[in-house]
């Protein structure tokens, strides 16, 4: 289900990419309220030059901020969402799809591949907002637990990037189910001893938060994230209070124990690197017992 | 009132730019079909909320006469111990959790748990978990898997709890770790949706091995009224957002999401709990002699491939220009 808290924040973020196409020069960042040059945003690894606001990134952009140049691969198996519930929606769901593929020019919510961070390989996935809030239906669920497959029978890093207000509603118990689906496979990756290393960019909320994104050995939170379960809108209508400033920021999630790091923009490629060099095999010292209950019977 | 008012409005300014258009040779079909679109969606906000029987059920799945998990455990155990807290920060009361003795063997149950008076439902925060609740469940799942008991996990919540504790305690986490813990499990799960199952709270505790539904029960990946909220801006559309969910068992059972309906009494369980909790135990022990008879690994195997399986999609035959080398 999309939450997300701050609507107008969304909305402007959204803004700012549709002006982009128009090819105006200048946007004006909702959050300072200054005109700044678009070309300079951009440039800026989308993120405002006055005042420090990050906008958020699509996939694509994503990616070509995190690896190597020219070393992305897409391995996505060739899926494409259908309509199983029939969904009742004031535009069909097929048509709100379509209207999505068009937009972004990508096939899923979520972008799949292989590539090098500082050389070191990776699969990499990585959630588009633009695609229906980033929401997770049975595509993306069954590409992630491709990528978790590929990553654990390639030996290379899983890299999960998420921006998405949640499971897809239009999939109705479908998309719950993802939440299982993707939580069981994430498994491979601990037999197999392949680290993941979760990132939780603007916004990572509901069910993906519920499931992979909070399974990862490392978890990072881009500066400017928004992170939490319920929205801040249903929390603050649930429990009709004021929320305390600053509450599901990628600092609060820090405090409390949620992510390991925070990390900005421009130093996200590098710390993702620093962290996997730790993880190359080879690297510990005591041998691997297997997990599970069968490994039990190697005790005492 | 004043959406006829905006209605009367909006009418107005299409009569305007549809004359303007013919007036002056402008194509203004864009702006007028947005207005028109509008219009539309107003005029709908006018009509009473349709009945549906999805609506139906959700009522019924909610009725506050409802048996509980306690109602049905202390029906169909013989003996039942109560396990609390989660060892790290305190006692969810809104999740149940514990010893059973269920035919003659010991199980662990779980359930998430509503209060039947406005002093219970204050203690059980009317079934809404916070962290610590599923910490805890999953605490004595362990345990379970320690032992080799079979765990019945009964479901009955809004959701888990939208609150800033449970955001500052990261609820998040807490569901994906129970979600990834309940795979491992090397013990039957059964879970049984036996009231209203809520989302990722209800999911939270409901990975098994099978998942059986009362029939009046609900299951979605929202609340009809949080979907309503989302589709039409309106919280009184929740009739048709539950028929747009398809949360009934019937329509889950065809999704392949549940693997047993249990009938109900006539009227639905409340008005008979000890004939529901009956059909209720024979489903449970049913399930159990099957699941007792797979080994570990199988269990799990199966557990795992169960959920793989759930979704749908289509695959595209003509790939053209896929790499399938990684």
């Amino acid at each position: 289900m999309p939450i997300f808290g701050n609507k107008q924040y969304f909305r402007v973020k959204l803004e700012a990419e549709e002006r982009g196409k128009d090819e105006a020069l200048w946007l004006k960042c909702k959050s300072c309220g200054q005109l700044v040059f678009k070309r300079q945003v951009q440039q800026n690894r989308n993120i405002c030059p006055k005042c420090g606001e990050y906008f958020f990134l699509t996939a694509r952009e994503r990616i070509k901020s995190l690896v190597d140049e020219r070393s992305f691969r897409d391995i996505a198996r060739p899926l494409v969402a259908v309509d199983p519930l029939h969904f009742v929606d004031l535009k069909p769901y097929p048509q709100r799809l379509e209207q999505a593929q068009q937009e972004t020019g990508l096939a899923s919510a979520l972008v799949l591949g292989r590539a090098k961070i500082e050389k070191l390989p990776v699969i990499l996935a990585v959630m588009d907002l633009r695609f229906i809030g980033g929401s997770m239906g049975s595509v993306m669920g069954e590409q992630i637990v491709h990528g978790l497959h590929r990553a654990a029978a390639r030996r290379r890093a899983f890299i999960l990037v998420s921006s998405t207000g949640g499971a897809r509603m239009q999939e109705g118990i479908l998309s719950l189910m993802q939440m299982a689906k993707v939580s069981a496979a994430r498994h491979l990756l601990a037999e197999a001893a392949v680290p993941f290393i979760s990132v939780l960019t603007y916004p990572t909320t509901a069910g993906v938060l519920a499931s992979i994104a909070s399974l990862g050995d490392v978890t990072l939170a881009e500066k400017g994230a928004l992170i939490g379960f319920a929205g801040p809108r249903v929390i603050k209508a649930t429990i009709n209070q004021e929320l305390p400033p600053g509450f599901q920021t990628a600092q609060f999630a820090l405090e409390h124990g949620i992510v390991d790091q925070v990390v900005s923009r421009a130093e996200m490629r590098g710390e993702i690197a620093r962290l996997l060099r730790f993880f190359v095999p080879g690297s510990g010292k005591m041998k691997r017992v297997p997990s599970g209950p069968t490994a039990r019977q190697n005790g005492r | 009132m004043d959406a006829k008012r905006a209605i009367a409005e909006l009418e107005r300014k299409v009569g305007e730019l549809n004359e303007l258009g013919q007036r002056e040779g402008l194509a203004l079909s864009e702006e007028i079909g947005c207005l028109q679109a509008r219009l539309r969606d107003l005029r709908r906000s006018l009509l009473p909320a349709q009945a549906t029987p999805e609506w139906e059920t959700v009522k019924l799945a909610r009725q506050p006469q409802r048996p509980y998990p306690l109602d049905y455990l202390s029906r169909i155990m013989e003996d039942i111990y109560e396990l609390h807290g989660d060892r790290l920060y305190g006692d969810d009361q809104a999740v149940v959790a514990g010893l059973g003795r269920f035919a003659g063997q010991t199980v662990v149950f779980v359930g998430t748990q509503r209060g039947r008076s406005l002093e219970e439902n204050k203690r059980r925060n009317f079934g809404m978990p916070h962290p610590e609740g599923y910490r805890k469940a999953l605490r004595v799942m362990q345990l379970a898997a320690r032992f080799g008991f079979p765990i019945f996990s009964l479901i009955d919540t809004p959701g888990a709890y939208p609150g800033i504790g449970a955001e500052e305690r990261n609820i998040g986490g807490a569901l994906a770790e129970s979600i990834y813990r309940m795979f491992q499990l090397p013990v039957p799960i059964i879970v049984a949706i036996i009231g209203e199952g809520g989302s990722g709270g209800a999911l939270g505790l409901a990975v098994g091995d099978r998942i059986l539904m009362l029939e009046h029960a609900v299951y979605s990946v929202i609340t009809p009224e949080g979907c309503a909220g989302i589709i039409w801006r309106d919280r009184t559309k929740a009739p048709e957002a539950a028929k747009a969910l398809k949360l009934t068992a019937p329509h889950l059972l065809e999704l392949g999401v549940i693997d047993q309906i249990i009938p109900e009494p006539p009227g639905g369980a409340h008005h008979d709990p000890d004939a529901a909790a009956r059909a209720l135990k024979e489903a449970l022990d049913r399930q159990l002699q099957e699941l007792l008879k797979l080994d570990q690994a199988e269990l799990l195997a199966r557990r795992g491939e169960k959920f793989q399986r759930m979704g749908c999609y289509e695959e595209l035959t003509i790939a053209v220009g896929q790499s399938k080398e990684g």
